[in-house]
């Protein structure tokens, strides 16, 4: 902290002022290239496989936008986007796949309902137990005695969930969805995304910046735990397939037309949450939180509550990863906990916005595309290359080369990922796109 | 008596092995964070490094550890050691120095060295291939059963060579480092620096010297951490998410910057997972008889289950966050 604020932000620099109707020829440019390698990628793959391309690439501009208001407009560094867009993912199964009537038409939601209202009647009576110093016990022994209780009753109540749980295994599979259109799971993850969240930065974001990196990356390998070994609530690796969509699916109308109209909607949603945050963004709002980045102790000296603020722009960020999570997850049509890889849902999604420029909204969105489309490119061409070197080294070098080499070739991405992560933060610490930091006067 | 020994195996034994290795890990990223003043997250993968060192020299010479009757991986421990510190101060050198030299804020620090993770991860896999290895290429693990002089106890204590091995070097490194912090000019320095930075270079510390030395002590720290942890299961090049919030947590909670913190939170850490995943009923079984008739315990008494065993760390992490966020013995950096 004291770090922090001695020096001034070096990414602020009264050069940096760029007047205010600048003709956007760098934005332009990006852009149009970008366009012209949608267009070919159009050409090359086809269209029901670029469409596909281009949805993925809309459901992770969103979370871009939410990593970027994080760590863009507040300076917050969330290392465990994966954990949020699996719980929206979930989220998304849970509400839109059909009734499971083995499960429903039994005595079983009774009993999981009973065990969940212990569990209530349990979190109460430890929460009652350390509010004991009221009526006159000494703090240590209400300590002591909120302890023991708390651990007795969760004891009870987790052998209990754990019984519950595994007749609902045995006997109807898994609980099932509540058969309602998809977009309520979008809403409801991103909800709870923001819950959990909440729970984080209330934590966290009062202490230095790196705990909440810390916390973040251990909360999303625990709600991946927890998603991948919930059989009863996720049918775990076993996977549930297919999810709904809200709109008619490819069965119907074929491939590309579905998928058109699919990709129309994370366009509306993208647009409207672009719109919102630019208005935000130019709001006293967003003043305040890029007051609070740059110069923690002013602000706090004009008045600002820091804390509150830095929370309120977290769980914004965490809503968007967790509402970008459901569409995604929607769109694949199955819910595979195992398939949520820190990789291809945290460090992905960092790269496209410090690549793009944190901050600045329509960079996070190039950033977005352009790195998905590099993604999705760089499967086929990291096995062509693999193959390549393969062959050259059985040529000249009489070289056994091992049977996996595909999936070694697939870990080359791992490392061009991170070498772009050092290399942007060294040469381009401000992205393609630089946020405009407006002067006045 | 034979729970007891159960008791023994499974949280005594089991605790000190995870305790030790967590320590050694978390003694690397205290320093660390006391020097430079950034959560290092590529640590889990430094150590990764060093046990992929050892699998490679150990395969390239497998026959060397019979001839003095050690195991070949321990023996190319120290050579291990020093590469791996080698890459720990090549790093710095290549990608946090520039990083530094901007005056950048330690939390972009800590993104360029997630930015390293995926690149050691990607070059280990690269390698290694993303299966699991044994480090025990030539050599056989010993196993010693220990019974028990006492009568009707037919359990046996259960410790492996590795287990053995594990103690020994962890006490050794220990010690080592207590007396290069305490007694040598350099270790002297080190302090200074992560009790004053601007101070201890007025006062003519080369604090370049001093950030060097850092890096190939938790370098060295991590590649003794990381074969311990290989030799006793085995080496997988996917550890490090897995080992990064323990290794966190236990710096945190001995209190970040803090050497012999880190060493307790270490233990604390380790000792917390063991018992969390330790089926409690099995101790009450013997007292099952005198327990009233309306009491009727479930078969299965643990916390939680071993697949939800990072829950245990990231729970202790936000526990010392909310109560004691300078950590058990008051660490200098909040």
């Amino acid at each position: 902290m004291s770090h922090s604020t001695k020096n001034r932000n070096p990414d602020y620099t009264p050069n940096d002022a760029t007047p205010e109707r600048r003709f956007p020829l760098r934005e332009l440019v990006l852009f149009g290239a970008l366009l012209a390698a949608v267009l070919a990628v159009y050409a090359i793959m086809g269209a029901a496989y670029s469409t596909r391309m281009l949805v993925e690439a809309a459901c992770y501009a969103i979370l871009a936008l939410g990593l970027t208001i994080q760590w863009g407009y507040a300076g917050q560094f969330n290392a465990g986007v994966m954990g949020f867009v699996a719980l929206g993912g979930f989220c998304a199964m849970l509400f839109s796949v059909p009734v499971n009537d083995a499960f429903w038409g039994t005595e079983l939601p009774g009993e999981l309902g009973k065990v969940l209202l212990y569990g209530i009647a349990a979190t109460l009576i430890v929460v009652g137990a350390t509010k004991l110093d009221r009526f006159g016990v000494p703090k240590k022994l209400r300590t002591v005695l909120a302890i023991v209780i708390g651990v007795v009753l969760y004891l009870v109540v987790i052998s209990l969930l754990r019984d519950v749980t595994s007749q609902i295994q045995s006997q109807a599979g898994f609980i099932g969805g509540f058969g309602l259109p998809a977009w309520v799971g979008w809403v409801v993850g991103g909800a709870l995304a923001g819950g959990v969240g909440y729970f984080i930065g209330h934590v966290c974001l009062g202490l230095r910046s790196d705990y909440l990196a810390i916390a973040t990356l251990g909360i999303a390998e625990i709600i991946k735990a927890f998603l991948k070994n919930s059989d009863w609530l996720t049918r775990g690796t076993a996977t549930v397939s297919p999810l709904p969509w809200p709109t008619p699916g490819p069965a119907d109308i074929g491939f590309t037309l579905s998928r058109a109209i699919y990709l129309s909607v994370t366009a509306v949603v993208i647009a409207v949450v672009f719109f919102l945050l630019h208005r935000a963004y130019h709001a006293p709002w967003g003043r305040m939180i890029r007051a609070i980045r740059d110069n923690e102790v002013s602000s706090a000296a004009m008045g600002k509550d820091i804390n509150k603020r830095r929370l309120e722009i977290f769980v914004l960020g965490c809503i968007l990863m967790g509402l970008g999570g459901g569409m995604l997850g929607t769109f694949n049509s199955l819910f595979d906990p195992q398939g949520y890889l820190p990789l291809n849902h945290t460090f992905l999604v960092l790269v496209m916005v410090i690549l793009g420029g944190p901050g600045n909204n329509l960079g996070t969105i190039f950033g977005a595309v352009a790195v998905y489309i590099i993604w999705i490119m760089s499967e086929p061409l990291a096995l062509f290359l693999m193959q390549l070197a393969v062959a050259f080294g059985e040529g000249v070098f009489g070289w056994d080369a091992p049977n996996n080499m595909d999936s070694r070739a697939l870990q080359a991405r791992v490392l061009v990922i991170g070498m772009l992560i050092t290399l942007v933060l060294r040469f381009a610490p401000k992205g393609l796109l630089p946020e405009k930091i407006k002067t006045h006067g | 008596m034979n729970e007891l020994v159960f008791f023994i195996n499974n949280v005594v034994i089991a605790g000190s092995v995870t305790g030790s290795i967590y320590a050694i890990g978390a003694i690397g990223v205290t320093l660390i964070f006391s020097i430079m003043r950034f959560a290092h997250f590529a640590h889990a993968d430094i150590m990764t490094f060093g046990a992929f060192m050892v699998l490679l020299l150990t395969t390239a010479f497998p026959a060397v550890g019979a001839s003095i009757g050690v195991p070949t991986a321990l023996v190319m421990l120290p050579l291990a050691m020093l590469l791996t510190a080698a890459l720990a101060v090549g790093i710095d050198k290549a990608f946090y120095k520039p990083l530094r030299a901007h005056g950048v804020k330690p939390i972009v620090m800590v993104i360029g060295s997630l930015g390293v993770t995926l690149m050691l991860q990607g070059l280990i896999r690269l390698f290694s291939g993303t299966g699991g290895q044994s480090l025990y290429v030539d050599d056989r693990k010993e196993i010693f059963r220990i019974a028990l002089p006492f009568e009707g106890v037919r359990a046996p204590i259960v410790i492996t060579e590795p287990q053995i091995y594990l103690f020994v070097i962890t006490l050794v490194a220990v010690v080592a480092l207590h007396l290069f912090l305490n007694r040598s000019r350099l270790g002297k320095a080190m302090r200074a620096m992560s009790d004053n930075p601007e101070l201890a270079q007025a006062s003519g510390i080369n604090t370049n010297t001093i950030v060097a030395v850092t890096w190939v002590i938790a370098g060295a720290l991590a590649a003794i951490a990381g074969t311990l942890l290989s030799l006793d299961v085995t080496f997988k090049p996917d550890l490090s998410f897995f080992l990064l919030l323990p290794i966190f947590a236990a710096a945190i909670v001995g209190g970040v910057g803090h050497p012999y913190g880190a060493i307790a939170g270490g233990f604390v850490v380790g000792f917390a997972e063991t018992l969390a995943v330790f089926n409690w009923n099995v101790l009450l079984r013997p007292f099952r008889d005198s327990l009233p008739t309306w009491l009727e315990l479930p078969s299965n008494l643990a916390f939680v289950g071993t697949e939800y065993k990072i829950v245990v760390p990231f729970f202790i992490l936000v526990a010392i966050l909310v109560w004691r966020p300078t950590g058990l013995f008051k660490g200098k950096v909040i």
